[in-house]
């Protein structure tokens, strides 16, 4: 066909063949739930981070001639049997419970990360291997096995990251392996091997990024379990030793009075509640942002 | 209700006459709504198909062919809708067709054929009892005479062996035999309107050929319309009489397949028709149309088909040609057709 | 009129052994192991600076045969040799890089989380093939060699279409600075309007920088407009070779002639009704005794039940090279029917 002249020429520079066309991709803020959960999830960080500001009082400062105070001007939430003021416990529990909470899935998001990748892009025994022990671990309840291993460990901070590391690593595991097996037939992987790229560059290069974002979005629904199994592990007592002002230890303790203090222990099961929630929004955001329509 | 009964097959076709077509699309826009801006997938499409006619949709991907298709079958994915125009069958609007009554007309009036037989049949039933499920509840036939009917359905359609077939699985047969099983399901009740979308596109030259001529042998034969989706100009060719284009979800040409292959209207058409490699003149440079299909979201103004198109000028930036009858039964949209397609000019 | 050969191979036979059954296993009869023969002896060299076109419908073994050419696949058995040595098994980097492939789903073949920059830019640190502060020009020479301008080179697979994203792969592919190219069906997934201009691309390519292309594809229409040579497949075997002109000027394997017979044509008054094939290209597992088109072929002897015929030359038209075929029958009798009664479809 004919070159095109004046002003078709122009218009079809500014549409130039070669020039990619701009996507049409939801920008971030009008993806609800990650808005949501991210609000809700900074929030309670800033909450965390500025607790020794916000906090009024010492939340493990005992004043035996005000226990057991229903909620006034000075203690908002009242205090507990301690005589502690129960709004700055709550304030401080949140340090504890999001730090063990983001800090106990990094070490099982690696290494099944890892683990799970190398079983699905080699195959073979190892492969086999690890599914078999993954199955194992999948043959038991998450939070039987979790207490059963603080049991064993002792309890403390250590050993729920300990424990958290060792049954839940298994998820990762499965969730990439899975997804690589997919991402490897793809065509883009012959193509890397043809380029003459050692398996270790394809696989974490070139396989790595396409797969991640679903354990990142699993890691999201992870923290809530282990936000979880900490505060279960502190209702057993078995959790962070008291103390230190945890959301599951005040929710046992407030346990005792909760047909006389009912905010005792419903406020902090309340805020396990809404610290849930927001991780999950923020989860269901990321998988959003993360998965834009693989194909085309 | 009266209306419904009118329907049933049993109805004598011959009644209808060639007057009225059996199926009228008019001035039809599909598209998604995402609040307060749509974007369009089908833009003002407008076509009739008479009965016992041949109709060709073609276009690329993005065209919004299969669209139409299933906006004709009530099948449109979730999120796309009709923004407006009408789709009628006989004359009457589908939209005013209680939901019952367009599931009596599913099958026995109209039915349709898809590009992929492995998902549009069920994996868990054995094929036999998909074909005779249609007459059974139709035409309420016995369940003898269902498998009886299924067995007869797929000699028609050339399935070697059919009595030992009827009692296979969709996944024991071929991709030819699973396509073959799906127009013998499509043809059970005898409808008078065969949808096809593609159905041809997944299976091998030497299959893809048998299919087309039971296909046709089958809608001759039971007196079926039959619209057929593609974007293989060469298998509209030989398979339709009619033929419209659709570039962008516009139409931009319609009339007698023939006529349009030997003198195309529309720049796009001519485009296409210069670019598939034609067996017959095995020398013939092929000409490949300029740029990419347009972003339906970001649709320019004016023709779509303006920025890739040779022959535009100003006005085709500023304005949307509409379809004008440029010669006895064929239409074109584009404002320089007269003085770019003399009659018998090249 | 010499030719070079860059690739030959010979007896290249690929079987997959099914999964024998459980009870089989655990009796330890081995009564059956059935297996899918993907490639059946194949015989053919490459001829530098050719399209050769392989064409042949599914189960055919096109695209193992593409996938041994590669090395991603390895043979059962036969020989590979690539500019007369035999190619090792696995094959190293260098020899690697060589033979390159563009794939046919153009969406599939690209990483959605790879620039195209650094997609080029890796291959070619990775191989040396420029000095690292000659890569973004080097870069930017493949980008406009498959007619990308310079802006493709930040934007990433999913911003462009598909036509676009096989130019993107062909540059992938060429980075390396291979000499052979192996192209599966590259552009049977691409609208009509493009694939002429992927087409042309293959052909410049070729014609320029001399490039020898095994263009795999069903649609015969294409094969024509584009190669040199054809090479027919059917159930793992080439059944009939020859340049292109010869080919469809007078196929000779009954097989072929059914194929170019249902090709669908443009224009409406061509003959194609009267060939047509009965039946369905049988399994790969279960290879029909003798000659393997027998079931199906519409003018097979008796003798085609037992005899497993071999490629063998048969007389050329003047200008053309060898016509080789794998049929016993000298010149098949024409089909009944076949150019003299052309059978138009009734009332059209």
């Amino acid at each position: 066909m004919s070159t095109p002249t004046g002003i078709l020429a122009e218009y079809r520079a500014q549409r130039a063949v070669s020039k990619p066309a701009s996507r049409t991709i939801k920008p971030w803020y009008q993806n609800m739930p990650l808005v949501a959960g991210a609000i809700v999830v900074g929030v309670l960080v800033l909450i965390a981070v500025l607790a020794p500001v916000i906090a009024p009082y010492d939340p493990i400062a005992q004043n035996l001639q005000e226990t057991l105070q229903s909620p006034s001007s000075e203690h908002w939430l009242g205090t507990d049997k301690f005589g502690r003021d129960v709004f700055s416990r709550l304030i401080w529990g949140a340090r504890v419970d999001l730090r063990v909470g983001f800090i106990a899935v990094i070490i099982p998001f690696t290494f099944g990360t890892i683990i799970g990748g190398l079983a699905g892009y080699f195959g073979g025994w190892f492969d086999i291997i690890v599914m078999r022990i993954v199955d194992v671990f999948f043959a038991f309840p998450f939070f039987v096995m979790i207490i059963a291993l603080v049991f064993i460990f002792g309890a403390g901070e250590s050993s729920i990251y300990l424990a958290i590391a060792i049954v839940s690593w298994v998820a990762y595991a499965k969730i990439v392996r899975g997804e690589v097996i997919v991402a490897k037939e793809q065509d883009y992987v012959v193509g890397a091997q043809l380029g003459g790229m050692s398996h270790m560059r394809i696989l974490f290069r070139h396989i790595g990024p396409n797969v991640l974002s679903q354990a990142i979005i699993y890691a999201m629904s992870d923290i809530v379990m282990d936000i979880m199994a900490i505060v279960a592990l502190g209702y057993l007592g078995l959790g962070i030793a008291p103390p230190v002002a945890e959301w599951g230890s005040m929710i046992l303790e407030g346990q005792e009075f909760i047909t006389t203090h009912w905010m005792q222990a419903t406020v902090p099961g309340l805020i396990v509640v809404v610290t849930s929630l927001g991780v999950s929004w923020l989860g269901d955001g990321l998988s959003d942002l993360l998965n834009p329509d693989r194909r085309k | 209700m009266s209306n419904a009964t009118a329907l049933r097959p049993h109805a004598e076709s011959g009644t209808f006459g060639n007057a009225e077509p059996l199926l009228t699309v008019s001035n039809l826009s599909l598209g998604v709504r995402r609040g307060s801006n749509e974007t369009k997938i089908v833009d003002d499409v407008s076509f009739d198909v008479n009965a016992k006619n041949r109709f060709g949709i073609v276009g690329e991907s993005g065209s919004g062919k299969s669209m139409t298709l299933r906006a004709i079958a009530g099948l449109l994915p979730r999120g796309v809708e009709i923004l407006s125009g009408q789709i009628a069958y006989r004359g009457r609007d589908l939209a005013a067709f209680s939901a019952s009554e367009r599931r009596a007309l599913m099958g026995p009036e109209i039915a349709m054929i898809f590009q992929e037989p492995m998902t549009a049949l069920n994996p868990v039933k054995r094929v036999g009892d998909q074909i005779a499920e249609g007459p059974r509840r139709h035409l309420e036939m016995s369940r003898k005479e269902a498998r009886e009917l299924a067995v007869d359905m797929m000699a028609k359609t050339g399935i070697p062996d059919p009595a030992r077939r009827v009692r296979a699985y969709p996944h024991e047969l071929s991709g030819g035999l699973r396509q073959r099983v799906m127009i013998a399901m499509a043809l059970s009740c005898r409808p008078k309107l065969l949808l096809c979308d593609e159905p041809t596109t997944a299976l091998d030259v030497t299959v893809q050929h048998q299919v087309l001529r039971q296909l046709e042998d089958l809608c001759d034969d039971f007196g079926a319309a039959l619209v057929f989706v593609t974007h293989d100009l060469a298998v509209v060719n030989q398979t339709c009489s009619d033929l419209a284009v659709m570039y962008a979800g516009r139409l931009v040409e319609s009339g007698p397949v023939k006529d349009i292959f030997r003198d195309p209207r529309h720049p796009y058409t001519r485009g296409l028709l210069d670019s598939a490699p034609d067996f017959d003149r095995p020398n013939r440079e092929l000409l490949a149309i300029p740029g990419f299909p347009v972003n339906l979201a970001d649709r320019p103004v004016g023709c779509s088909f303006a920025p890739r198109c040779s022959f535009a000028q100003k006005s085709c930036l500023t304005r949307s040609p509409s379809l004008e009858v440029v010669a006895p039964g064929r239409t074109a949209a584009c404002f320089r057709t007269e003085e770019l397609f003399q009659e018998g000019s090249e | 009129m010499t030719h070079v050969s860059v690739l030959q191979l010979s007896g290249i036979t690929k079987r997959y052994e099914m999964p024998a059954p459980v009870w089989e296993k655990v009796t330890k009869q081995r009564v059956s192991v059935p297996s899918l023969i993907a490639l059946d002896g194949i015989d053919i060299d490459l001829r530098r600076g050719e399209i050769l076109a392989l064409v042949g419908e599914s189960g055919s073994g096109k695209s193992t045969l593409a996938k041994v050419l590669v090395g991603s696949v390895t043979p059962t058995t036969g020989e590979l040799t690539y500019n007369g040595e035999p190619m090792p098994v696995p094959r190293g980097k260098d020899l690697t890089r060589r033979i390159q492939m563009v794939f046919q789903d153009p969406y599939s073949s690209l990483n959605p989380r790879i620039s195209v920059r650094s997609l080029l830019s890796e291959l070619l640190l990775l191989h040396r093939i420029v000095p690292r502060q000659q890569v973004r020009a080097e870069c930017v020479r493949l980008l406009n060699l498959v007619g990308l301008d310079e802006d493709a080179l930040d934007a990433y697979p999913s911003q462009f279409s598909g036509g676009q994203r096989q130019r993107i792969a062909i540059a992938r592919a060429l980075a390396v600075r291979p000499d052979i190219l192996i192209a599966d069906e590259p552009v049977s997934a691409l609208d009509v309007s493009v694939q002429a201009t992927i087409l042309d691309l293959f052909d410049s390519l070729r014609e320029e920088l001399g490039l020898t292309i095994l263009f795999i594809a069903h649609n015969l229409a294409v094969v024509q407009h584009l190669s040199q040579r054809v090479a027919v497949m059917y159930l793992g075997r080439i059944v009939e070779v020859a340049d292109t002109d010869e080919l469809f000027a007078r196929p000779q394997h009954p097989y072929t002639r059914s194929l170019i017979a249902s090709i669908p044509r443009m224009s409406g008054d061509s003959v194609n009704a009267a060939e047509l094939l009965e039946g369905e290209p049988p399994s790969p597992i279960d290879v029909p005794a003798g000659c393997r088109f027998h079931p199906r072929c519409p003018v097979a002897v008796d003798a085609c039940r037992s005899t497993d015929p071999a490629l063998r030359t048969v007389p050329a038209g003047a200008l053309s090279g060898a016509h080789e075929i794998a049929c016993i029958l000298d010149d098949p009798p024409p089909f009944v029917g076949a150019d003299t009664a052309p059978h138009e479809k009734e009332n059209r």
